[in-house]
């Protein structure tokens, strides 16, 4: 609570010294625009409004929408709903360190996390320290999630309700970048607090790596000792796109508890390939990531609780209008596509050695309208079809969603 | 531009395609759904069956709240998909009774087989020189319906000397009740003892004693009906409350009756004929009445279950060796036919039937049966290609 409050202040304090001086001396943060981007940079590649020569810059993006879903004939009805509200702050506390944090607002003020609150230190191109609350590198979308950098409205299902996406823990880690012509080369490793026994004992009734999030605890301790390993490599070619190889793993159990062993150590290893590009000469965005997550389940567990699971999602969004539109001088109108899967428990049956469904398969089409490049209004059509873990007739929802995301 | 015009029809066309086939999925024809309330429920009513329906379907129990240490299921749920047949992956071991003077192997984890545990726990073992049987999870529907069968009812279709001397002698399941349940208001007693009604052995006397027990032996929750820790063997506080326990109750009183489907097609009204022609009617009695019961919408209701409730000697080869209550081993309650067709929508697309699942299909289902059920599985194979297929189609109407 003296958090919330204490966040409210700052932002109304911020807001309104903003408000009395003169608008001329707001400035945006310098563009990187190398085409050498990199999803690690995302945390930085945010349009940041600083206060003249201040130190400090400020940003954030809201989410809001409507929406209309059916499944199997039932209905919520008619919903609007204030996703996230997203602030940033920066600074530059020298010319190599510099601080930058992420506290965001989910479903009104139902969660209030900090995504992001860690300082970087500069010691040479390929090698920076960066320790605080960090997210860690695992696939594309967890470092490169804000909403109006998206034309859908629905994070991927894969990212969120199998990746554990945002994801974020405290913690150490290294990395660098180099470039090289038309390349660019980088990397990242970091050990951080890490995941609990809540990924096979939760009451989602599948492994379920999101529910490590309920522990807030973890960034005040480890649950288990153990350091969570996230190290990402990834390379990006001007002209083709970047490609993206992550891993995070750790043991997850309490093995011992005040001196005695309770449990063997128990992994989870998490892979994850990410690629992005855009095809030149019809200017196609292409956006992918396909990640696997294998557990060490005891043998005496349920199968309810998968031992694999893999899925992924690719996106393609293509600029089909861009012309003024109502004096938006730089509009741009996208007709986009999502094909996701995320099957969450990966194996057969020891009764009959049969599949294990528990499966997810959904297309999101999509219309959006970028009036400047940092506010996006986007018109989704979602279908899903999922199955049980015993693979009876699928589950099917539909419907429409409508929202706006913008940076401000 | 050419080329990303292409792309975006392309992409538009997707679009249409999804969005015109079903723009939003409707409900499945009510006549193949097996979930769903009664019709005619108060306000009140169906937010009791809101309520058991949620603690029914969507609680799954954790080791915070309760789950275990030793289990077979999480939830309820996980055993009747869409308050279906259950499925091989959680079918239920019982083991330790080989007469009526009761389970000789209480002390050993008996009556049933938690097959699971937490990380860290051992689940049980069959314990050597213990006879088991394994019984499919069933559907829940029309449980309310069969709930207010009247003992009178009952008994009068039973002929445990067979009388009538056509070979089948139904008797109902004597037991004595536990202590948190109170006997009906048309029961009749036999020496203290109540008939009971539900589960493959008619063990179970209601439908509170049916989800006490599946509560405290599938999922290892105590209540305070039944405070005992199947692990510990301790009694320890309530895992699930007493409302909630009630919500359950309520919930499986108020699903409604399966509906049967293309009951007027030629070939499902032939193989109506030849299900009572070959005897199958015996036992799979087609209509009972309900008495009367303070929920309205099932009071003195005539309903069409396919079952007479007794039991029944079904032969050898059925006969694990394992019972309960004093059933014999080879004895076995009649299932209800009701929702037979559907069985497949909640067991993974295929069929798992009898007590144990053996089954694959309806006709090795009819194959298996022995015992009472002889003559009538010998008049089913004397039956053309034809009027099997026939007898099966009305079955899979059901």
């Amino acid at each position: 609570m003296r958090l919330f409050i204490f966040l409210l202040g700052s932002i109304f304090f911020s807001f309104t010294a903003i408000a009395q001086i003169d608008p001329a001396l707001l400035r945006r943060t310098a563009k990187d625009t190398s085409g050498l981007l990199l999803n690690m940079d995302a945390v930085y590649n945010r349009p940041f409004l600083q206060l003249g020569k201040l130190p400090v810059a400020l940003g954030g993006y809201a989410e809001a929408n409507y929406q209309y879903l059916q499944e199997d004939g039932i209905t919520e009805g008619h919903q609007f709903q204030m996703r996230r509200l997203t602030l940033f702050v920066s600074s530059s506390i020298s010319k190599r360190i510099k601080f930058l944090s992420e506290i965001e607002f989910e479903d009104g003020t139902k969660e209030i996390n900090i995504e992001f609150a860690s300082v970087d230190f500069e010691f040479a191109p390929l090698l920076n320290l960066r320790g605080g609350i960090v997210m860690n590198p695992v696939g594309a979308f967890n470092q490169n999630h804000d909403g109006p950098k998206w034309e859908f409205i629905d994070r991927p299902v894969s990212a969120t309700q199998m990746l554990p996406a945002t994801w974020s823990n405290v913690g150490f880690g290294v990395f660098g970048k180099k470039y090289s012509k038309d390349w660019v080369y980088a990397y990242e490793a970091y050990l951080t607090n890490g995941f609990d026994d809540k990924i096979i004992d939760n009451a989602e009734n599948k492994t379920f790596l999101p529910a490590s999030k309920e522990n807030k605890d973890r960034f005040e301790e480890s649950f288990n000792g153990s350091p969570l390993l996230t190290a990402k490599v990834a390379v990006r070619n001007r002209k083709i796109g970047e490609l993206g190889l992550s891993y995070m793993g750790g043991i997850y159990n309490k093995y011992e508890d005040d001196g005695l062993e309770l449990d063997k150590k128990r992994r989870v290893n998490v892979y994850a390939i990410d690629f992005n590009t855009t095809l030149t000469k019809m200017n196609t965005y292409i956006n992918a990531e396909w990640a696997w997550v294998n557990v060490d389940v005891p043998e005496t567990y349920t199968e309810q609780f998968g031992r694999k699971q893999q899925g992924g999602f690719i996106d393609f969004v293509q600029p089909v209008i861009k012309k003024p539109v109502f004096g938006f001088e730089k509009s741009v109108i996208n007709a986009a596509l999502r094909f996701e899967y995320v099957d969450w428990n990966k194996g057969n049956f020891k009764s009959t050695g049969d599949n294990i469904s528990d499966e997810l398969f959904s297309i999101v089409p999509a219309i959006s309208w970028r009036p400047t490049a940092q506010t996006v209004i986007r018109f989704n059509y979602r279908y899903n079809w999922q199955k049980d873990i015993l693979g009876n007739p699928p589950a099917k929802l539909a419907g429409f969603q409508f929202g706006v995301s913008t940076y401000f | 531009m050419k080329k990303t015009r292409i792309i975006s029809v392309i992409i538009l066309i997707i679009t249409g395609i999804v969005a015109c086939q079903k723009i939003l999925p409707g409900a499945p024809p009510d006549n193949e759904l097996l979930d769903g309330p009664v019709e005619g429920l108060s306000y009140d009513e169906n937010r009791r069956f809101l309520a058991g329906d949620v603690a029914f379907n969507d609680e799954v129990f954790t080791s915070q709240t309760g789950l275990g240490s030793i289990f077979v299921a999480t939830s309820c749920g996980s055993c009747h998909a869409g308050d279906g047949k259950g499925h091989p992956f959680t079918t239920l071991t019982r083991f330790g009774q080989v007469d009526s003077t009761g389970n000789q192997f209480l002390h050993l984890g008996g009556p049933q087989l938690q097959n699971r545990s937490l990380p860290g726990y051992t689940p049980e073992q069959i314990p050597a020189g213990a006879t088991f049987s394994k019984f499919t999870p069933p559907a829940n529907t029309g449980l309310g319906f069969l709930e207010l069968v009247s003992d009178a009812d009952i008994l009068a279709m039973a002929d445990p000397n067979d009388a009538n001397a056509d070979g089948i002698s139904g008797v109902p399941n004597y037991e004595y009740l536990p202590s948190f349940i109170a006997p009906s208001q048309n029961a009749i007693p036999r020496n203290g003892k109540y008939i009971h009604r539900f589960g493959k052995k008619a063990a179970a006397y209601n439908l509170l004693h049916q989800t006490v027990n599946a509560y405290n032996q599938d999922i290892g929750i105590t209540s305070t009906f039944q405070p005992k820790d199947v692990y510990t063997g301790l009694n320890i506080d309530p895992e699930v409350s007493d409302v909630t326990v009630h919500n359950v109750v309520f919930y499986l009183q108020t699903l409604k009756a399966p509906i049967q489907r293309n009951q007027n097609d030629p070939e499902v009204l032939q193989g109506k004929s030849l299900f009572i022609q070959t005897g199958c009617e015996s036992c799979h009695k087609q209509t009972l009445k309900t008495g009367f019961s303070t929920i309205a919408a099932l009071s003195n209701k005539t309903f069409h279950p396919y079952t007479d409730l007794l039991l029944h000697d079904m032969g050898s080869g059925l006969d694990d060796g394992y019972t309960e209550g004093n059933a014999k081993t080879s004895e076995w309650r009649t299932p209800p036919l009701w929702g037979l067709g559907l069985s497949p929508n909640s067991q993974g697309g295929q069929y798992f039937l009898l007590h144990d699942g053996r089954a694959k299909t309806i006709e090795e289902a009819i194959q298996l049966h022995g015992g009472e059920a002889q003559q009538s599985k010998e008049k089913f194979q004397q039956l053309s290609v034809q009027e099997r297929n026939n007898l099966v189609k009305f079955l899979k109407s059901l």
